[in-house]
């Protein structure tokens, strides 16, 4: 399993072609990837600026995965988070699972997403017309990850 | 109580005597918007010994008033990080901890 926080964009192609390179106990993979909207809440977005707390965030992303891992049938997991200053259309995040079969896949993507979105130790500024503003956390994202019955390490 | 009745509750119960304990110094982290509500990325905070707790600092922070005052007011959705590791406010604070301040996440 790899857990990345960095500045620089990612090839999701080429990192898929490395999670699975040569394991043929792999027959699906599914992927998701965050990009930047231009709109959030209303109103325009110029830049989204995203802040992390070394060291506990990668170890975070890492009991998630390691959650992830026990949970569902899947061979492997990669996330992939930026940091600093992006613009709209750049990509954000990059989660990739591969597995025997697409259900696992699927759901352990999905998984991951959902708590990496309510318990990472991310945090997102937007520049807006007027002025800069920290996004507020989204109710609906909590939702998301509560339909999953919490492993102990996130209770 | 009586003069007796005290000294009898000491004798069987000694009291620690605070001065006897080194103080807890801890290394604060604020992250995100408490950062720039606080104007600081962190600091180095010093709790009575006998009294180190998460409770204990966010009590101290509160008490100066101002942004620290409104920033970590009951309700608001602050969690604490101890060494990297969500705690509870109960949760015992050592001598060179870090003890980060998060706001609500909101990554992805």
């Amino acid at each position: 399993m790899t857990v990345r926080v960095q500045t620089a964009d990612f090839d999701a192609g080429r990192e898929i072609a490395a999670l699975r390179d040569g394991d043929a106990r792999v027959g699906a993979v599914a992927a998701f990837i965050g990009t930047v909207r231009d709109v959030n809440d209303a109103a325009h977005v110029s830049t989204l600026t995203l802040e992390h707390y070394p060291g506990m965030t990668e170890k975070a992303l890492e009991t998630i995965v390691a959650e992830a891992r026990a949970r569902f049938d899947i061979v492997d997991a990669l996330v992939i988070h930026r940091v600093g200053t992006l613009a709209p259309t750049d990509q954000i995040v990059l989660v990739a699972v591969t597995s025997g079969h697409r259900g696992e896949a699927f759901d352990a993507c999905r998984y991951l997403m959902d708590f990496l979105k309510t318990r990472a130790p991310f945090w997102k500024k937007e520049t807006t017309p007027e002025g800069a503003r920290w996004v507020d956390a989204r109710t609906s994202d909590d939702e998301a990850a509560a339909r999953w019955e919490p492993p102990a390490a996130l209770r | 109580m009586s003069a007796r009745q005290a000294r009898g509750y000491l004798v069987a119960f000694p009291m620690p005597d605070s001065r006897n304990f080194a103080d807890v110094s801890v290394n604060l982290v604020y992250l995100a918007r408490l950062r720039e509500a606080f104007g600081r990325a962190g600091e180095a905070l010093t709790l009575p010994a006998g009294d180190a707790s998460v409770a204990a600092v966010l009590a101290a922070l509160r008490a100066r008033g101002g942004a620290y005052a409104t920033e970590l007011a009951a309700g608001r959705a602050v969690r604490v990080a101890v060494n990297h590791a969500l705690v509870g406010a109960d949760s015992v604070v050592r001598g060179g901890d870090e003890v980060a301040l998060l706001p609500p996440v909101t990554g992805g």
